[in-house]
């Protein structure tokens, strides 16, 4: 088989990082290579290279043997390069038409030919079966389908070197699956991809080779049948690390919080949380199993004060917090890790350090009659950023600059140092590397142990399976089961998932 | 929505003519005050018009341009002494001379659309900055150089204003401005036709286009523009500079087409006002052009007011006082601004400089 596209000794600096070292990949005809390597390994700027937004300072790009410079994406497009980036290039407001085409207009009697490029768009996706309606506006479809809109984007262009970056990111179980169907697909009609992950479980399913990163360097290229997970991780992260949690058996005591019959309306007023009853006890781990958009987000937000309920009771700890605010049910001893970090769980443009007494900043020792104590501030900060293993150079760079997974760290931090009885960990982990994850699933773990009540809430069954000590299953607002964790199989609670034998009433 | 939208500006602008009606309908026939009134809130309603489109271009490329009024004003001002200068020195004929003068007012318009993309999107200014100092700016130096140039003894001009080449002509536009009574409607001067003629344009160009696609596309998300080859920066000067040139043409309205004088500030809050058009009509070109029309509307309520001064009652004297009518264009604007009806929605990168 012939190289489509080969890399050698790609060197790339930035301002104090050496993000690529020497860096030699290939690519052959229709096979799927997968670039592993933890967050800041540099596969990220590896990728930007071959498609022409950055510059290497040295080192060559071959396609077809040829060499070329890529000066931007339009000559990475032109010989046949397609990025799907991991935060999608589309415009919500734009048709899927009108994203397809943008930049590679059609025109027809002097006017945008919408037409002629939504029958090609149609062709397209069902050449290489990818489902889309070329006539709606993106911002009114799912994720999933965003992404096949970004691959038939590529493909519009006549790419045959498909870059897919941490494509499986932001998708549920389900679209993982048909992502890789649909990557299956268009290998087997000639086309080439470069998926980029740190996921294990992925690349061992889906890949043909696996080149590992670290450190901006390559440490080594394998195929799936002669490595396995514990292999991979221990390349990546270059170190052994434990990818199954180990816990002693849960020794739950007196009940932490309740939920008592809750109905919570979602944005769009509709019922998404739909009766919902359970209670979690100090020292477990209760984990919320559930395909995306079954009211877990709504759950979490009523528990934590961000969305008021229609009815039912929440009690914490003996006080009744239904319907309260943030403040008071944080200060009841509630730790919070939302979902969506920058958007609920961080001031991105705040220093870390203000970030990290997010909610204490009015407490002594940090707040003292109104005046913020920098020093007691600073001494917390630098604890925390050492303890929790947080990689900045100072207390002092805006959250904004951190790495995604440090970040998190960031949060985790500020949450599980504090004094509290319940935490809620909504995805914890998402969109995190194995190094990062093996951490937080320690302290949540240990959280427990210290009699901490623990509500954790995923979409990936594999961590709910490790971490949760009970699971309740939700589907369509309502918890159609609660199973021990160590009595159920991963079947049975996908099965629970989809609503097999649920006989749901609108 | 949108028809919601176009309903309350059809009513509020039926309301003020209704008002006019009202009051002189025992004077002048109500048809006559009708037709009046509408060409009236066409011709006033011209800077506003291009005021909002020189915004709608600039914004849906990203770039929030507040110096609308100050590129009209300096536009209106050179405009209008290029014009003289034809007229007087030149001694070119009045129709020439206005000509030269509209060139020379898109020219300034289109210079200052320069400056702010200049500002806004090589150097990154702060977009509302920038356009504060171009609106300062057109104030001090149109202010100066009339009084350096008209009223200094020693200019080209002796100290005295010279003879203005009056204003643009009415175009008669055939058929339409020969129907009976309404045809009025029809018999306008050349600037305003070219603004109505403009609306459209721009609609055509941002909605059919591959200029128009690529426009909105870096408003809205540059970054995802950039990778798929698309020159922001390029889209983003040309789009400006593509608004200060309309906004030349509004300044030229001043003072080639509404009257043939020039004083300090006679723009007088319109490029604002225009801006708040652009808001009110949702960055679209129609919707711009209705809401400047509700604008052009209280305008004409004033107009029209003066002529039927005595005729107004008592229990209405408050609308004899030209200050309180005149106050109607900017109250409006507040209550239009404060989103009485339905939310608007900018492009998404509207004042946001694109960072490589």
């Amino acid at each position: 088989m012939t190289n489509v596209l080969e890399v050698k000794g790609i060197t790339k600096h930035f301002p104090g990082v050496l993000a690529n070292d020497h860096v030699d990949f290939d690519l052959k005809k229709g096979e799927i290579h997968a670039l592993l390597g933890e967050n800041g390994a540099g596969k990220t700027t590896l990728m930007n290279i071959l498609y022409g937004l950055y510059k290497p300072d040295s080192g060559e790009i071959f396609k077809n043997g040829e060499p070329v410079v890529l000066n931007s994406p339009k000559d990475a497009i032109a010989i046949g390069i397609g990025m799907v980036h991991q935060h999608f290039m589309l415009i919500p407001v734009f048709t899927v038409t009108e994203n397809i085409m943008l930049g590679d207009e059609s025109i027809k009697n002097g006017v945008l030919d919408r037409r002629g490029v939504s029958a090609k768009v149609l062709e397209l996706s069902q050449k290489y079966g990818l489902e889309i309606d070329p006539e709606v506006h993106v911002e009114d479809i799912p994720v999933g389908v965003q992404q096949r809109v970004e691959i038939v984007k590529t493909l519009y262009r006549r790419a045959e070197i498909l870059i897919l970056d941490e494509p499986t990111a932001v998708l549920t179980p389900q679209e993982v699956d048909d992502l890789f169907r649909i990557m299956r697909e268009l290998t087997s009609q000639g086309v080439s991809i470069i998926f980029i992950t740190h996921k294990l479980k992925e690349v061992l399913a889906i890949a043909d080779r696996i080149t590992v990163m670290r450190a901006g360097q390559v440490v080594g290229t394998v195929t799936p049948n002669e490595t396995d997970e514990p292999h991979l991780a221990a390349m990546m992260v270059g170190r052994e690390v434990i990818l199954n949690v180990e816990k002693e058996p849960a020794k739950p005591t007196e009940e932490i919080l309740t939920v008592n019959d809750l109905h919570v309306l979602d944005q769009r007023g509709l019922e998404a949380v739909r009766g919902v009853s359970f209670s979690v006890r100090a020292g477990e781990i209760l984990g919320i199993a559930g395909v995306q958009g079954n009211g877990q987000p709504e759950l979490v937000e009523s528990l934590t004060g961000l969305r008021q309920s229609m009815s039912g009771h929440v009690t914490l700890m003996g006080n009744d917090v239904t319907n309260r605010p943030p403040r008071p049910i944080i200060e009841i001893g509630m730790s919070h890790i939302p979902e969506d970090r920058q958007r609920h769980g961080l001031v991105l443009s705040y220093p870390i350090a203000d970030n990290l007494v997010l909610c204490t900043y009015y407490l002594p020792p940090f707040g003292v009659k109104f005046v913020i104590q920098n020093k007691a501030i600073d001494e917390y900060a630098r604890k925390l950023i050492t303890d929790f293993d947080i990689r900045t150079p100072s207390p002092y760079m805006p959250t904004s600059n951190l790495s995604g997974g440090n970040q998190q760290k960031v949060i985790v931090a500020r949450e599980l140092s504090r004094s509290v009885r319940l935490l809620i960990a909504n995805q914890p982990t998402r969109g995190l590397d194995v190094g990062s994850i093996e951490y937080i699933h320690k302290q949540i773990v240990s959280m427990r142990d210290k009699g901490v009540a623990v509500l954790l809430i995923s979409a990936e069954l594999d961590e709910i399976m490790s971490l949760a000590d009970r699971i309740a299953v939700m589907y369509q607002g309502k918890i159609v089961d609660v199973l021990d964790a160590d009595k159920t199989t991963k079947s049975e609670l996908g099965l629970k998932m989809a609503g097999a034998g649920v006989s749901v009433t609108p | 929505m949108e028809f919601k939208r176009f309903a309350f500006i059809a009513l509020i602008i039926i309301v003020l003519i209704g008002v006019v009606v009202v009051v002189g309908k025992s004077e002048v026939a109500p048809s006559v005050i009708i037709v009046s009134m509408i060409a009236t809130t066409i011709s006033v309603a011209t800077p506003l018009t291009l005021g909002a489109l020189t915004g709608v271009f600039c914004e849906r490329a990203g770039v929030v341009n507040i110096g609308i009024e100050g590129m009209m004003l300096a536009s209106a001002f050179f405009g209008w002494f290029a014009a003289i200068y034809m007229n007087t020195i030149l001694e070119m004929g009045a129709l020439p001379s206005l000509i030269v003068g509209v060139i020379a007012a898109v020219v300034t318009g289109g210079l200052l659309g320069l400056l702010h993309a200049v500002l806004s999107v090589t150097f990154k200014v702060d977009q509302i900055i920038g356009g504060t100092v171009i609106n300062l700016m057109a104030v001090g130096i149109s202010g100066f150089l009339n009084r350096q140039l008209f009223f200094e003894k020693q200019s080209i001009f002796g100290g005295q204003v010279p003879h203005a080449p009056g204003v643009l002509p009415r175009i008669h536009i055939p058929f339409l401005a020969d129907i009976p009574v309404v045809g009025t409607i029809f018999d306008q001067q050349p600037i305003t036709i070219a603004a109505i003629l403009l609306v459209f344009i721009t609609h055509y160009v941002l909605f059919y286009t591959r200029w128009g696609l690529r426009t909105r596309s870096v408003g809205e998300h540059p970054l995802a523009a950039d990778t798929v080859g698309i020159n922001v920066y390029w889209m983003r000067y040309m789009n400006v500079i593509i608004g200060g040139l309309i906004a030349g043409l509004a300044g030229a309205y001043f003072t080639l087409e509404s009257v043939p004088s020039f004083e300090p500030l006679m723009t007088n809050g319109r490029g604002f006002i225009a801006l708040a058009a652009m808001i009110f009509g949702n960055w679209s070109p129609f919707g711009s052009w209705a809401a400047a029309l509700v604008f052009g509307a209280a305008q004409a309520l004033q107009i029209n007011l003066q002529f039927f001064r005595e005729l107004i009652p008592p229990q209405w004297a408050f609308l004899q006082s030209s200050a309180v009518v005149g106050m109607v264009p900017y109250v409006l604007t507040m209550l239009i601004m404060t989103g009485i009806i339905g939310k608007t929605r900018a492009p998404a990168a509207d004042g946001t400089p694109y960072e490589k």
